[in-house]
């Protein structure tokens, strides 16, 4: 056994240039398979590759040993040739997504193989996510199983719109008709519910090889196409994304001198030619596109798919993270949406935190809200939610720093807007990717509540104080000293007669947070507030001083975005954890020692240092009266 | 006019997204060039993501000294390239202590390839690393990210994998840690043959057979590219002969062939009947679960 079946060696030994040139016209189709290891899923797509000849006589000694090593007798254990990490192997399942390559005489094919459990919905939704096709693994002897519902709605959700129903292990069931029709019958049903109309069944099986490749005798009752014929001539995505209209999000502004500006990208839809008007996202700036400069020369049109690099015939704003869309019909830009969010990470949602969100070329930080529920893959009930843990997927408004070029994903009757309307979450703090998400729509909600116009302005507040507003944010340890220097500083900017507000942390739980506990979440919802009203008193014209623990990057940066450039003010009290413990001011680092007080920082909460603090001051080197002489000064000689 | 994009066409421009996201995002790439053929794809697919400009980043090569010479001199050749910057880096520690693949075994292959990457992308601080494996190679390639994120001490935990959806990669990092970039990762064998032949790509001569100095160890076919081959009384002798993969001369065996063109090599790859990796001695340390193990402790 090669990996060349027998038709094609006679043409390859007497002329390969014909047969490259055939086979370089073949189109590309990626798939994704799903289902348990016990549904017989390794052992079809093995087959699979097996029988295309994909299989090396190296690769088949070590098959036919390491069938042999597992007690299979001489039968080929053909599941071998997918699983791979040692790991897996081991424990026999496989344990993330996997990616297979192989070729028919019309396609070549990539397959994303992710397995059945319920614990690696992520798996199957980032298998799903580049795939056309999704095929689903029945095992005829069980049926349409909770599993298979749970992987058509996935397969749904992420807008694949082939489902082929596998039904494997026919062998088993000595080919019988009824069993085959009675799954399909349960299935149509269902379907029907969810609303998957393009779908049809095949009845396999990957160990005798029925209906693989090859049109099976044990089933004449079947016939349909085999499962080959069916991934040759099913539709692929790209070619109705070249009927939408033109996008190309921009990648890299390539400017090797003063001579040339050109903005590099992979056309997401559409196509587009040098002449055509071009509207730059989200500024809205129209102009022409002068060329399409690639390596191999210029060209005179560029599909959907093609990574070039256009140059435009106006001098425009353009840089990395805008979208080039056709002038006439533009993508929308917002900065609130509606969104389908699975979760990934074993960290769950914190609604209100602020996430880095990519979408296309673009990275913004982007805040979750609560969930308007969350959806049981199992049942599609809707329940209600306060948050999402791995796996979870739930709808969700989010609201963005600033305004994003975005497209709904789903889109009815066409291939799904995967460019500009699937996004990523990123942890800040140990950026790994903790979400996926399909936006939905964009919300009017700001919009719609205008703000009032105010006949005396922020400048005019300030103005009649005679001071720029500020917000000096205190940031460090319980017992830093925060409040201590905080307060020092206030009686000297007092002093000089300059119209200051302390807020201290401590106060504020009292009042206006008394609501609010210590988990993650409340701390984020207490610094939000103090980040607003903070804001509200330095529009007033206030220099608003705060003294707050404020452990996280996230938020200190959230409250940052807050205010005019230069306004904020963050005051890093740098005392070493040891020594904040010595001091102990209110005695509680010893309740938190002691498990008395859960979630303290430096105890059992982290706290982020702040890495480019305006001001930093280190306690054991200074006096607060030190500190406080020293922050007033830099405040005053701001510009 | 445009025709539908065929295969080539669609991993082209994947990779030259891959390439882009890259240098957009991280601070300071690097492209591992080990001289090979699909180092030699690679290369290519950078110079045509980044056009008209020069490559935005420099090439590495991890020298061991023991390169067929035939390597060195593709890469003083497209060193001389004033578009290329070549970075050459060599473990001193392995160069001082003369390590070598005749006397020192897997220890050759750990110090000068695994612990020379490591020393010269911590020596340069480079936070994200091109290289040219493909998910077709090997078992547990097939499973690796395209993005593949490394701890500061450059290891590979398949379970800390970051999810990859669509096409949006997460290129960040915190101090310390870094990317493996794989721009390679949906080509197959096959599919670097066609592109290097639609291309008209400049590869290593010794992939196509020719008339070459050889002694069999092993089972293995070896060249002896040099006076350094300590031959055991054995004279070598002459067999036409090609490489299927480029190493280091005494660790690469070489295939008795005839093929002498791309089309006959693909010919020949296709009719013939073991898979890529097997004329590598470095695989075959420790069983079929040898590359993960190598990977997690830092190898390519």
């Amino acid at each position: 056994m090669s990996r060349v079946l027998d038709k094609d060696r006679e043409l390859i030994a007497s002329n390969v240039s014909e047969w490259l040139s055939r086979h370089e016209r073949k189109e590309m189709l990626r798939f994704i398979t799903c289902g348990s290891v016990d549904d017989g899923k390794s052992t079809l797509i093995g087959r699979l590759l097996y029988d295309c000849g994909q299989v090396f006589d190296d690769q088949l000694e070590a098959l036919e040993a390491d069938s042999k090593a597992r007690a299979n007798g001489d039968r080929l254990d053909f599941s071998l040739l997918v699983d791979g990490l040692s790991a897996e192997r081991e424990q026999g399942i496989t344990i993330d997504v996997a990616y297979r390559f192989f070729a028919s005489e019309k396609r070549k094919f990539i397959v994303a193989d992710t397995p059945g459990h319920e614990q690696y919905t992520r798996n199957m939704i980032t298998g799903a996510s580049t795939a056309d096709v999704a095929v689903l693994l029945i095992d005829a002897r069980k049926g349409v199983l909770t599993q298979t519902r749970r992987h058509s709605y996935l397969a749904r959700l992420v807008g694949i719109r082939h489902l082929l129903l596998a039904v494997t292990k026919m062998d088993l069931v000595d080919y019988d008709q009824a069993a085959f029709d009675s799954i399909c019958a349960d299935y149509a049903a269902f379907a029907d519910k969810i609303g998957i109309s393009n779908w049809r069944a095949i009845p396999l099986s990957g160990v005798e090889g029925d209906n693989v490749t090859a049109a099976s005798e044990r089933t004449p009752w079947y016939s349909g196409p085999t499962l080959l014929d069916y991934l040759d001539t099913v539709e692929i995505d790209a070619s109705s994304d070249a009927a939408k209209p033109f996008r190309m999000p921009v990648q890299w502004v390539n400017r090797p001198d003063q001579n040339f500006r050109g903005f590099a990208g992979q056309l997401a839809s559409g196509r587009i030619a040098p002449g055509k008007e071009v509207r730059v996202l989200p500024s809205g700036r129209t102009t022409r596109v002068a060329r399409i400069v690639t390596f191999d020369g210029d060209l005179d049109d560029a599909v959907a798919g093609q990574s070039v690099t256009l140059t435009l015939e106006d001098e425009v704003d353009c840089s990395r993270g805008d979208v080039i869309a056709a002038a006439a019909d533009p993508a929308e830009s917002a900065d609130q949406f509606e969104a389908t969010i699975v979760w990934m990470a074993e960290e769950e949602l914190l609604p209100g935190r602020g996430y880095w969100m990519k979408i296309g070329t673009e990275t913004v930080t982007a805040m979750v809200q609560e969930p308007k529920y969350e959806i049981n893959v199992n049942t599609l009930d809707h329940l209600a939610a306060k948050t999402l843990a791995l796996n979870g997927i739930g709808v969700s408004e989010i609201l963005t720093d600033r305004e994003v070029v975005f497209e709904p994903y789903a889109v009815e009757g066409s291939s799904p807007n995967k460019a500009l309307g699937g996004f990523i979450l990123i942890d800040k703090r140990t950026n790994a990717t903790v979400a996926a998400g399909m936006l939905n729509f964009a919300l009017r909600r700001a919009h719609n509540i205008h703000r009032q116009h105010l006949e005396v302005e922020r400048e005019t507040h300030a103005a009649l104080k005679g001071q720029k507003p500020a917000v000096l944010w205190f940031t460090g340890l319980s017992g830093a000293g925060k409040s201590t220097i905080a307060n020092l500083v206030e009686k000297k900017l007092a002093a000089k007669g300059r119209h200051t507000f302390l807020l201290d942390g401590d106060n504020v739980r009292h009042g206006l947070n008394r609501d609010l506990g210590f988990t993650d979440a409340d701390r984020i919802e207490n610094i939000r507030r103090v980040g607003e009203v903070a804001k509200l008193m330095a529009d007033a014209g206030l220099i608003v001083l705060t003294a707050f623990i404020s452990p996280f990057r996230a938020e200190r940066h959230m409250v940052r975005r807050m205010l005019p450039e230069g306004e904020f003010i963050e005051v890093f009290v740098d005392t070493p954890l040891a020594e904040a413990e010595k001091r102990d001011v209110k005695g509680l680092y010893g309740k938190a020692r002691a498990g008395e007080l859960k979630n303290f920082t430096g105890i059992d909460s982290p706290y982020e240092v702040p890495q480019k603090p305006e001001i930093h001051i280190d306690t054991t080197r200074m006096s607060a009266d030190e500190a406080a002489d020293l922050i007033v000064a830099k405040l005053l000689a701001r510009r | 006019m445009t025709v539908a994009m065929t295969h080539l066409d669609r991993l082209e421009a994947e990779s030259i997204h891959i390439l882009r996201e890259t240098v957009a995002e991280a601070d300071k790439p690097v492209m591992l060039y080990s001289i090979g053929k699909d180092s030699a794809v690679m290369l290519h697919l950078a110079r045509k993501a980044f056009f008209p400009s020069p490559l935005p980043f420099p090439l590495l090569h991890v020298d061991t000294t023991w390169k067929f010479r035939a390597m060195y001199e593709l890469r003083a050749k497209v060193a001389a390239d004033p578009q290329v910057e070549l970075i050459v880096y060599r473990n001193r520690e392995a160069e001082s202590q003369g390590i070598n693949p005749f006397d020192h075994g897997p220890l050759h292959t750990d110090m000068w390839k695994t612990e020379g990457l490591k020393q010269a992308l911590d020596k340069y601080g480079f936070d994200a690393a091109f290289g040219g494996a493909r998910r077709d190679e090997e078992k547990s390639r097939a499973k690796e990210r395209i993005f593949s994120f490394r701890t500061a001490t450059h290891r590979w935990d398949p379970k800390r994998q970051r999810p990859e959806l669509w096409s949006l990669y997460n290129v960040k990092k915190n101090k310390g840690e870094s990317v493996r970039v794989f721009p390679l990762s949906n080509w197959t064998e096959l599919d670097v043959w066609q592109y290097i032949l639609r291309e008209g790509i400049e590869i290593v001569p010794l992939y196509f057979a020719d008339e070459r100095p050889t002694v069999e160890r092993d089972g293995l076919i070896l060249m002896v590219d040099d006076d350094r081959f300590p031959l055991n009384g054995e004279t070598p002798k002459l067999r036409k002969v090609r490489f299927r993969t480029l190493g280091c001369y005494p660790l690469s065996g070489a295939v008795e062939s005839e093929a002498a063109s791309v089309e006959e090599v693909v010919a020949e790859m296709l009719l013939t009947t073991t898979s890529e990796r097997q004329g590598r001695a470095i695989d075959k340390d420790a069983g079929s679960a040898s590359m993960e193990k190598k990977k997690q402790e830092g190898y390519f």
